[in-house]
């Protein structure tokens, strides 16, 4: 058993899901674009790869649900700490069902299942920034305080501060977690003046790492035994600037992933796995 | 407080004192040099803290006065007000030596008390001396004190009933005299066998405990009694037997321990809180206590801490003396803390929390905190032993389910071979990662009206709105914590790309509610964040508002002071967390999601709480920009006056020598970082007299070091300006404005025109420079800046006291109201006929201070009105008027009260001197101040110093007179501006002349204000030979620094 809050970034197991053919055309997206699905696909199969092959998580991958062109993102479907998994309700109407497919495996895998069943409540796990210590929740187009008090109840551990995002789409499209205490950002304005409330609301003190690009600023980081910290960033070939700023960090094993396709989709690395530590589970 | 007074009272009370001070010799083995703080520290411990001991020497020191008062003459040396240093205990011994036979058996009777009382003091400084006293002993005294009329009763009770009246004794020689009693019988501890018996015996009461309490009662009446004559010692024992009838109330207090077990507990009734939390303390067997309080639930049942200073009954008014023993401070890191006892205290109230909902968790950590606690109480899960159902009796959570049993029994299984010690520690090490760990939740709305949640906790000041946090402010962040009326205000430093600080406001519930935030802030942010208490307000600097300030040692004083505990690890039991289920009536328990659904229903009305946010274009007065400021503006806060410094030095002096060594230990005050960062508040003084009671020696070596630890602090707080991010203050330096003003009335048959009426002669002088001599007479008076001094020593209680009486006497020592009429002077000497009108620059003046008003109802209309700037505005004014009421003028003269009614001997005529002390509002103060943001602002402190003619009643009573001429002149100087005011006025066929002079000077606190004051009395005198001087009126006004503040 693991004590409260102990093993940020250990993950054991990570839920995937497959790119239905659907999602070039129909998935949700802020900007007008064309998405080449074949390359998305492969983009998405070398991501599964590190996780499973170069990482060695245990990775399950869901099928595609083509009625879901967004059912890729799965991170939206659900929150998990610990043991327990908030399965969210997105706030785009369109995938809303794609919570289905994601609360059955991660309650067979032994969870303990929260639903959100409030129908004035929205959240997309997008939106949910979890720090080891608190949970940040940006208030987006996608989350609501609704959601946010919900989450809040799920993981009553955790101090749960609210975070408006103006700009972007989620919480997460402009910052993630590069480490321990380690936040790293987007330098827009938006971005930093979202820092500095996640600063001001926290009692404890988390260094910053800004990169140019806000949606470079979204990394997975984990904290694996027998590989230490590990990195999973952007390319040079997307963001050489952004790239750049990771490569300074000595101490991580960096993994840069390419993700430009579905980026146009408003897809970052975060969105496509939901990670687990099942070691964690008590 | 007497030993302020003592100076000018000595001459008049000699006789007195003589009688009195043998015993203070006595009684004061320990003390060496009894430089007023000591004794004030002294008495604080004596009596304040313990009250019991207060019983205990009341009598003893009865009995002495009486035997030594025929000596009296022997012992010179006494004066222990102005001597600083007391003769050894043994001196006095050898006075008694000197006594009379007949006198010598009384004298032994007397060396009862202070055996009885001895115990107290020594063992538990003072704090509860009930315990002490053996039963024999007791028994002893009581026998004596019935047999023997002599008790020291009799001297109240004479008073009241009626006793003969003294010869003159003023009220204040009667406080000293009391005060003396009660350092002896602190000091009787002089004979350490009985000490040691009495701690022993310590849990017994006996009736002469309560003859003793008695005793005490009546010594507090007396002090009430300031204004009755004091009988003088040997009539006492006349009506001693009187005394008898008199009972000392004893009730029964119940404390919920956090096991769940009933302490009991009598106490007297007019304990503090302080005695009862050292009861239980001791009971506890607990040293780390800081971290620890005493809650009550009051009227509306919503749970107080019981404030260790103020008298419990006052606090708890009529509800029930039942306590809860509770954390009040969480502990950030529990594994720091040095013993296992003070970690398991804190376990069993985070298991209350935990099962009160107050602290939510996750159903793992539920089970997990739960495994723990069994591991600690039972330790290796027994397999055979412990069926599964063994935890149904256990409760781990609000709503525990079979499924998290489970859970805890097969955590509890992991945890084999752990000590209790380590499960309560890893235990700890959960529960304190909890988000809600350590918050104090209030309801409250915001703004907008909204229902939201104010969590205070060692960080700051958490916003939660449902179960969200919707803001923080660091305690670094906030410069300033108000309430008013049922609002509560924090102001925030600027960020970094803001241009002004903010303030934000938050209605609660009531004003009760409201104040109650604003105690706990400050609170945590003094226990937290602070390295030693804050002064609380000095009864110089008289405020509006509460005093109250935190004044129990600061963690970081708690921690040092830890790391000094030397004891083997003292055996405790860990009872079963059963019981803590049965027992959750302890602790403020709200939970953040029901809270929000039970939110009070009752606010105070219907009303949309749009809380003006003071905005801070008013405040421009920044204070200070450390953090640390807790300011009240409001009446309702007066009602934390009954606290004055005084109090709480005695609280602290009691404290400090309450536990041995620990107790001693305070740890000396190193900067540190956080304490740079955070906040640099002037408070080290208060500490260092804390320490300074156990060992008096080191006093005035302490004292020159704490000035110089202050300025430190005081530098960390410019540093801090610097760095802050808008520099938008600046400290200036202090500037201190002084008004003099001299009011000559003159009565002189000779020189005007119309003879055998007085004439009025009128005399003005542009500069002050050209007078001199004459001010020989008022010297004595003169010494503005030494009062001010005294005055903060003063103890505050019988300042209220006092305050009423002085405006009591005020009229009567007022000759009589005359009517000043003011009259706008140019430089050039002009006259005009009843002009009424003030001088633009005094016109604020008269607003501020409703309590120079009283004082000097003539004056106040014109007199004090000089002070051009850091006044509350016309407006400021009327708002602090609306909510003072009568109170705060009492509480605003606190300090001097005492001093007042003193009649002052010179070769003059007598002049009746009376002392008023303002602070401005700072919150008025703010108003007045527009859109300056940048203008550093300061402090200000008002002070009226009156001195009168005494005789001059015959010509005072009355008759208005018809005005005659009226001319006010005007002149200026570099620092100086006179204004004289001449009227004449016809009364009754006698023409009075009466020249008021207004001498306003400024500059910086260098100018020796006392000097400016004595020549310009001088030079009046010079003026107006044949005048006289029946009145001079000093208003101060000092701009503090930031020493007063935060």
């Amino acid at each position: 058993m693991a004590g409260v809050m102990a093993d940020f970034g250990n993950f054991t197991h990570a839920v995937v899901r497959a790119i239905p053919s659907s999602l070039a055309k129909e998935a949700l997206r802020m900007n007008v674009s064309d998405v080449d699905l074949e390359k998305a696909q492969r983009e998405h199969e070398v991501y599964v790869g590190v996780l499973k092959q170069k990482l060695g998580l245990e990775v399950i991958e869901l099928p595609a649900d083509e009625s879901l062109p967004d059912c890729v993102f799965v991170e939206d479907a659900a929150v998990v700490c610990g043991d327990t998994a908030l399965i969210t309700r997105p706030g785009a109407e369109s995938r809303r069902k794609e919570t289905a497919a994601i609360r059955q495996i991660l309650k067979e895998l032994g969870l303990n299942i929260v639903d959100m069943s409030d129908e004035n409540a929205t959240l997309d796990g997008g939106d949910v920034l979890f720090t080891g210590r608190e949970f940040f929740v940006g208030l987006s187009k996608r989350t609501n305080q609704r959601g946010a008090e919900i989450l809040a109840d799920a993981f009553k551990d955790y101090a749960v501060s609210t975070v408006p995002v103006t700009d972007g789409l989620h919480l997460k499209s402009f910052c993630s977690m590069g480490g321990p205490g380690l936040i790293v950002i987007g330098s827009s304005e938006p971005a930093q003046k979202a820092l500095k409330i996640m600063q001001q609301m926290s009692d404890h003190r988390y260094d910053k790492l800004t990169v140019p690009d806000d949606i470079a600023a979204n990394t997975i980081y984990m904290n694996l035994p027998g590989k230490g910290h590990v990195l999973l960033h952007c390319t040079p070939e997307e963001f050489p600037e952004s790239a750049k700023v990771f490569e300074k960090l000595k101490d991580h094993m960096l993994i840069p992933v390419s993700n430009m396709e579905k980026v146009k989709v408003d897809g970052a690395l975060t969105c496509c796995s939901v990670l687990i530590n099942m070691k964690a589970k008590v | 407080m007497t030993t302020e007074v003592g100076s000018e009272t000595e001459v008049r009370k000699e006789p007195e004192k003589a009688e009195e001070q043998p015993a203070a010799p006595e009684s004061e083995p320990a003390a060496t040099n009894q430089t007023d703080e000591a004794k004030a520290a002294e008495q604080s411990a004596n009596d304040h803290p313990a009250p019991a001991t207060d019983s205990a020497e009341a009598p003893a020191e009865a009995k002495e006065k009486q035997e030594e008062a025929q000596p009296a003459d022997n012992a010179t040396p006494q004066e222990g007000e102005d001597t600083p240093a007391s003769p050894p205990a043994s001196e006095k011994k050898g006075i008694s030596r000197f006594l009379p036979p007949w006198l010598k058996k009384q004298k032994s009777q007397s060396q009862v008390g202070p055996k009885e009382s001895q115990a107290a003091p020594k063992e538990e400084a003072g704090v509860a001396s009930v315990k002490e006293e053996d039963g024999e002993k007791g028994e002893q005294a009581e026998a004596e004190q019935t047999s023997s009329p002599t008790a020291a009763q009799p001297q109240v009770e004479e008073e009241k009933i009626n006793g003969e009246p003294k010869p003159e004794q003023k009220e204040e020689v009667k406080s000293e005299e009391k005060e003396e009693e009660n350092h002896s019988t602190g000091s009787a501890d002089t004979q350490p066998a009985k000490e040691e018996k009495a701690a022993e015996e310590s849990q017994e009461k006996s009736a002469a405990e309560e003859e003793n309490k008695e005793a005490e009662e009546g010594g507090e009446e007396k002090k009430d009694e300031e204004e009755s004559p004091k009988p003088e010692g040997g009539h006492s024992f006349i009506k001693s037997p009187l005394k008898l009838t008199k009972k000392v109330k004893m009730v029964m207090c119940h404390v919920t321990m956090l096991d769940g077990s009933q302490f009991p507990c009598e106490v007297e009734k007019r304990a503090k809180g302080q005695y009862l939390f050292f009861k239980v303390y001791e009971a506890l067997n607990l040293l780390e206590k800081d971290y620890f309080g005493l809650s009550y639930k009051d009227n509306a049942d919503q749970t107080c801490w019981l404030d260790p200073t103020k008298e419990i009954k006052r606090q708890i008014r009529n509800a029930t003396w039942q306590f809860a023993f509770n954390v009040k401070f969480y502990p950030p890191d529990p594994s720091q803390l040095t013993e296992d006892i003070t970690r398991y205290l804190l376990c069993l109230q985070l298991r209350q929390d935990i099962v009160s909902g107050r602290l939510p968790c996750s159903f793992v950590t539920h089970s997990l905190l739960g495994s723990y606690a069994l591991q600690a109480e039972l330790g290796d899960h027994d397999s055979g032993e412990h069926r599964l159902d063994y935890i149904s009796d256990f409760q781990f959570a609000p709503s525990q389910t079979k499924e998290m049993e489970e859970k805890v029994v097969e955590l509890h299984k992991t945890h084999r071979g752990m000590t209790p010690a380590q499960a309560d520690a890893q235990f700890l090490e959960n529960a304190k990662k909890l988000s809600m760990y350590g918050v104090d939740l209030h309801h409250a709305k915001d703004s907008e009206g909204v229902d939201i949640m104010l969590g205070v906790c060692a960080n700051g000041l958490l916003i939660y709105k449902d179960r969200l946090r919707i803001n923080r402010f660091a305690w670094p962040k906030i410069l300033k914590i108000s309430y008013k009326r049922s609002n509560f205000y924090i102001k925030i430093r600027p960020g970094e790309t803001e241009q002004f600080e903010s303030s934000v406001g938050f209605k609660l519930p009531n004003h009760r509610a409201a104040k109650r935030v604003w105690k706990v802030c400050v609170e945590n942010h003094t226990f937290f964040r602070l390295m030693t208490p804050e002064a609380p307000i000095k009864a110089k600097f008289l405020t509006l508002g509460s005093k109250f300030r935190y004044s129990g040692r600061t963690q970081a004083q708690t921690r040092q002071a830890s790391t000094l505990i030397d004891r083997p690890a003292p055996y405790f039991e860990r009872t079963s967390s059963k019981r803590i289920s049965r027992s959750l009536d302890g602790a403020p328990m709200i939970n953040v999601t029901e809270a929000q659904e039970s939110a009070p229903t009752s606010w105070e009305n219907g009303r949309e709480p749009g809380l003006e946010l003071s905005s801070d274009s008013k405040s421009g007065r920044l204070r200070v920009q450390g953090e640390n400021i807790y300011v009240r503006h409001s009446n309702l806060m007066l009602e934390d006056l009954d606290k004055t410094q005084e109090d709480v030095l005695k609280h602290q002096a009691s404290i400090s020598e309450l536990k041995r060594s620990f107790m001693e230990a305070t740890p000396e005050p190193r900067p540190s970082q956080w304490e740079k960062r955070l906040t640099a508040s002037p408070a080290t003084s208060l500490r260092l007299q804390a320490q300074g009671s156990a060992d008096d020696k080191q006093k005035s070596g302490e004292a020159a070091w704490q000035a110089a630890e202050v300025e430190i602090e005081e530098t960390v707080v410019v540093e801090e300006i610097r760095v802050a991010p808008k520099g938008s203050v600046t400290i200036t330096t202090p500037e201190v404005i002084t008004h003099v003003a001299v009011e000559s009335e003159v009565e002189k048959p000779k020189d005007e025109v119309m003879e055998e009426q007085k004439r009025p002669v009128s005399v003005s002088s542009d500069s002050e420079e050209e007078e001199e001599e004459e001010a020989g007479e008022y010297h004595p008076q003169v010494t503005v800046s030494a009062s001010v001094d005294q005055i903060k020593e003063e103890p505050e209680e019988e300042g209220e006291e006092e305050e009423e009486q002085q405006v009591n006497e005020e009229p009567a020592a007022e000759p009589l109201p005359e009517p000043v009429v003011e009259v706008k002077a140019q430089p050039v000497p002009a006259v005009v006929e009843e002009n009424s009108a003030t001088e633009p620059q005094l016109a604020p003046v008269a607003e501020e201070s409703p309590e120079d008003i009283l004082v000097t109802p003539d004056e106040a209309p014109n007199g004090h009105a000089e002070s051009p700037e850091g006044h509350p505005g016309p407006v400021a004014l009327e708002e602090e008027e609306e909510e003072e009421e009568p109170r705060v003028n009492g509480d605003a003269s606190h300090s001097e009260t005492e001093r007042l009614p003193q009649v002052i001997c010179c070769s003059e005529p007598p002049v009746v001197k009376t002392e008023m002390v303002t602070i401005s509002d700072t919150f008025a103060a703010q108003k007045t101040e527009i859109a300056t943001k940048e203008v550093p602002i300061v402090h200000t402190e008002t002070k009226t110093i009156t001195y009168e003619a005494a005789q001059l009643d015959g010509s005072g009573d009355g008759e208005p007179g018809v005005l005659m001429t009226a001319q006010t002149i005007t002149s200026e100087s570099l620092c100086t501006t006179t204004t004289t005011h001449i009227t004449k006025t016809l009364k009754g066929g006698l023409s009075e002349t009466r020249i008021e002079k207004r001498i306003v000077i400024t500059g910086d606190s260098d100018i020796d204000h006392d000097q400016a004051l004595a020549q310009a009395i001088k030079e009046a005198k010079e003026q107006h030979p044949d005048m006289s001087v029946t009145r001079v009126v000093v208003h101060k006004e000092t701009e503090l620094a930031e020493e007063g503040e935060d």
